[in-house]
């Protein structure tokens, strides 16, 4: 395969176009308590919300990058450089057509109002730093569940918002989760209360709009007893010329029974550094499930996790990763198990074309004490050129007689001997690619809701195109 | 003994050696020795004291207790002569039949016999004549591998502290059927030894070689800290074994690295059973087309002793295999850390890796740590890693006991049959023998 010098580039046609800025509201360049200041008082945060993002800056200016164990390529963001925070200066809409024209035209072009009405339940948009549209079918919300952004969550419902914002992940968890806590805006805030089977996803759409612009958005999903919800996510930005830092922290908390699931579809821009902290709080028999692809971005550092705090709770990360030239998709997951009976599987899969970079990193924990407690991991890694690269870092500690933990990981090519076999049944190298690949990814993605695993499929196929010559 | 064997006792130029003869603390410079290896053991010094001690945040000492890298507790060690000398050379017994044998107390030679093999070119002797008698070939080689692992501080130690150890020189072509056997004592309360192995396998030789590291008093404090260099050439084929067993209460830190040369074949087994803490890092640098590394260590962990053992399988040429099997049974308190990393450089197109760590918790207090690692930079390559933590299989253990046999002696057996399968794996069946009677001796219930 050393023959394939490709260069391979995403396909992002979809996402890659900017309308003018139309800021009304913009913290300027750089970050300091000015920065926090003017945040919370545009936001007319709450006291305690002040004194949180306040801490958090100290606690991230205190906080080394951690390149003792991750890419020197974090030193290439200039944290005096980026834009904390742009809004349009407007209340979030629940109409359609009082989204501002080109916001609207924005997510239009992105098919938003469009798969609103075929398959969810529920829809909010974040340009730049606030969401521009939220919106809930209004059976959905009459059952109780609450949908809106962050600012409304921690206003409108304190009592539940405060309970558990920064619980499932403390501001020094790490330095990006201090940065997300100190500047964060938009995001999600969703309560499903006990018994309440949300048939629909809800989803969120996040776009970068704006140029040397930092998005850190806040996410709170609880869903109450016996309650289930699916959760998505998409994010597109513009291919600008500088680099743009998404940081994002996501907590979700699964009370007794309940059942989450978070997928993420990250298409981010080459330009774009990704580095996301996503957490989940599983309590007794709860089960929660993040199922995250990522294809886009210049550097994404992501580890979803569960931590397993009741007995019998169960954790699970599908993972898949695309690395394509000048990318670096540094993911994995991190199970916490806290409890007897506690399982959990981490599934990856990435894939490695051009120069592009694809790591595992994972953590399992299964502390002293515990009873069956259960791990399973495996890791497949494809290459698909002679420069591509591709690393595997598990840590895995286990104490105690009664648990098993297990993984597994293979590194693997798309051989020649597969591509002739196919071509000589008449396809063509790109198809045989591409089959190769769909076959590789194919049992994790069919465990994907629909509308993902064909967007899926597709952008798979559109890459291969690019990679044979 | 064989009465082939030519014994050459050198206690007299060796151990009367006064200048360290004081027990003053480790830590003080040595009174300058002069010549090349007095320059390279100054230079040692220098970066022993320049470099940073291992931090809790060092990613390469991840999980590890540094706290017990404390070196102001140990001494330098006192020659062992008289009553102790005879003493320890009796207890040195290691095979039935090997082609020469070496034994050190305290860094000095005791003995030293060999079988007729010098007419054949090969050299079999302490490090400190070899460097004066086989300059060129030894200064070509000693201390010349990269440490990568960590523990750099401390082979800038060994480098400054070493005094004596094995220089083996195998001609091309020799193949030396028997093995051959060193023993490193450590006597004497807080004392410390830094034993060196130094093997150069010429083209198409064959050697094996069994170190083996004891304390004289099982439960003295004390500090080792080894360095050990293999380098195998063209088609060579070398089999080194290290039995670890330091006293219960020593802090034990070995460096090891084999370089593996076109089409030759290595393969290395590490038992560990003694120390309170034990650091041990192996790194095979498969460096010429067609070569082969197996990576084989078995730990028995009681009480409250700490493992580590990090690895490196580094693939720099095509057409390389390596194949990693670390096995540890964990009882009481005991805590192992493995860190394994396969690295397939940019070239190194069909590597062939294989990396798996098994972990046996034979209890509730039990901790074991995995960090199995690849790095792949090269294309048509096959790799994969495995770890796995668990305890002893319920049916297993039930089948046994259903047979009559007591529980005790059950677990016994299963845990014998894990560490076994590693053993299974070494082509000489004295060394399986020895290894297998060791291993039993340890993980027999007190």
């Amino acid at each position: 395969m050393e023959t394939q010098n490709a260069t391979l580039d995403i396909d992002r046609s979809i996402g890659d176009f900017a309308y003018p800025e139309v800021h009304v509201r913009d913290a300027g360049v750089g970050l300091g308590r000015h920065t926090i200041n003017y945040i919370s008082d545009v936001k007319d945060d709450p006291d305690w919300v002040r004194d949180f993002r306040l801490k958090a800056l100290d606690v991230f200016e205190s906080k080394p990058l951690p390149t003792h164990w991750a890419s020197k390529d974090l030193e290439a963001i200039h944290f005096d450089k980026i834009r904390y925070y742009l809004s349009p200066g407007t209340e979030t809409k629940r109409n359609w057509d009082d989204v501002p024209d080109d916001i609207k035209k924005t997510f239009e072009r992105l098919g938003i109002p469009e798969n609103e009405r075929k398959f969810l339940a529920g829809v909010e948009a974040q340009f730049d730093s606030e969401a521009v549209y939220s919106n809930i079918k209004k059976a959905v919300g009459d059952q109780g569940v609450i949908f809106v952004g962050s600012t409304d969550g921690l206003k409108k419902h304190p009592e539940i918002f405060r309970k558990w914002f920064g619980k499932v992940i403390p501001t020094g968890d790490n330095k990006f989760s201090a940065l997300n806590s100190a500047v964060f805006s938009g995001g999600s805030f969703i309560y499903v209360p006990p018994g309440v089977k949300v048939k629909h996803p809800l989803q969120a759409y996040f776009r970068i709009n704006a140029e040397n612009f930092g998005q850190f958005e806040r996410t709170l999903i609880i869903v109450d007893e016996g309650a289930e919800l699916t959760y998505m996510e998409g994010c597109t930005a513009p291919k600008f010329t500088t680099a743009t830092l998404h940081s994002a922290v996501v907590e979700l908390v699964a009370m007794k029974g309940a059942k989450i699931q978070y997928i993420t579809v990250q298409n981010w821009s080459s330009n774009v550094f990704n580095l996301v902290t996503k957490r989940g709080l599983a309590h007794e028999e709860a089960e929660i499930k993040w199922i995250d692809c990522n294809i886009g971005s210049r550097l994404t550092m992501k580890y979803p996790g569960v931590v397993m705090k009741g007995r019998k709770a169960r954790g699970e990360v599908l993972s898949i990763a695309l690395a394509g030239d000048g990318q670096h998709q540094d993911t994995g997951a991190k199970m916490i198990h806290a409890a007897d009976e506690t399982t959990s599987n981490i599934i990856s899969k990435s894939i490695s074309i051009g120069k592009g970079r694809a790591t595992y990193r994972g953590l399992v924990h299964v502390p002293k004490h515990l009873k069956n407690c259960k791990n399973n991991t495996e890791c497949d890694a494809l290459l698909i050129n002679g420069q591509s690269r591709t690393d595997t870092y598990p840590t895995i500690t286990v104490r105690g007689a009664g648990n098993a933990v297990q993984h597994e990981a293979s590194v693997s090519q798309v051989s020649a001997e597969q591509i002739f076999y196919m071509q000589q049944r008449g396809l063509t190298e790109a198809q045989a690619m591409s089959l190769s690949v769909n076959g590789f990814v194919n049992d994790l993605v069919r465990q994907f809701p629909m509308e993902y695993s064909v967007e899926l499929k597709r952008l798979i196929d559109l890459e291969m195109e690019g990679s044979v010559g | 003994m064989s009465s082939s064997l030519a014994v050459q006792p050198e206690l007299e130029e060796i151990a009367q050696d006064g200048a360290s003869a004081d027990s003053r603390g480790l830590l003080l410079p040595e009174p300058g020795s002069t010549g090349w290896f007095g320059q390279v053991q100054a230079e040692g010094w220098r970066d022993f004291n320049a470099l940073p001690a291992p931090g809790r945040t060092d990613e390469k000492w991840r999980f590890a207790s540094v706290k017990a890298l404390d070196l102001s507790l140990y001494n330098r060690a006192r020659p062992v002569a008289g009553v102790d000398r005879e003493e320890l050379i009796g207890r040195s017994c290691g095979l039935a039949e090997s082609a020469g044998r070496m034994i050190f107390a305290n860094d000095r030679l005791l003995t030293r016999e060999i079988q007729a093999l010098a007419k054949k070119g090969v050299i079999w002797e302490p490090i400190e004549k070899a460097a004066v008698e086989h300059e060129e070939i030894f200064r070509k080689h000693f201390m010349t591998q990269e440490v990568v692992l960590g523990s750099k501080k401390f082979a800038a130690l060994h480098k400054a502290m070493v005094k004596s150890g094995v220089f083996l020189y195998v001609p091309r072509g020799v193949e030396i059927e028997l093995p051959l056997e060193v023993f490193h004592w450590l006597h004497g309360d807080n004392a410390s030894t830094f034993p060196h192995t130094l093997l150069v396998a010429e083209e198409m030789s064959k050697v094996t070689l069994v170190d083996y590291f004891e304390s004289a008093d099982s439960e003295a404090p004390g500090f080792a800290c080894g360095v050990n260099d293999l380098f195998l050439g063209p088609g060579a084929n070398l089999t080194y074994v290290s039995v670890q067993n330091w006293s219960r209460n020593a802090l034990s830190i070995q460096i090891n690295s084999t370089v593996v040369s076109r089409d030759a074949s290595a393969l290395s087994m590490n038992l560990n059973l003694g120390s309170a803490f034990a650091r041990a890092e192996n790194v095979s640098r498969l460096a010429g087309a067609g070569g082969r590394s197996d990576m084989l260590a078995v730990s028995v962990a009681t009480g409250g002793q700490e493992f580590d053992q990090r690895t490196l399988q580094d693939h720099q040429q095509p057409d390389t295999t390596s194949d990693l099997l670390y096995k540890n049974a964990l009882s009481d308190k005991a805590r192992t850390i493995f860190s394994g990393l396969i690295r397939v450089e940019p070239d190194a197109h069909r590597t062939d890796a294989y990396q798996k760590v098994r972990n046996l918790l034979l209890s509730d207090e039990a901790e074991a740590n995995s960090m199995p690692g690849l790095e792949i930079l090269a294309d048509q390559v096959r790799c994969s890693h495995g770890a796995t933590s668990g305890q002893i299989d319920e049916e297993e253990f039930f089948y046994l006991l259903s047979r009559g046999i007591p529980p005790m002696v059950a677990r016994q057996l299963v845990v014998s049959g894990f560490l076994n399968e590693v053993v299974e794996r070494l082509s000489c069946r004295p060394i399986r023998e020895k290894l297998r009677e060791l291993i039993e001796t340890k993980s027999a219930p007190a």
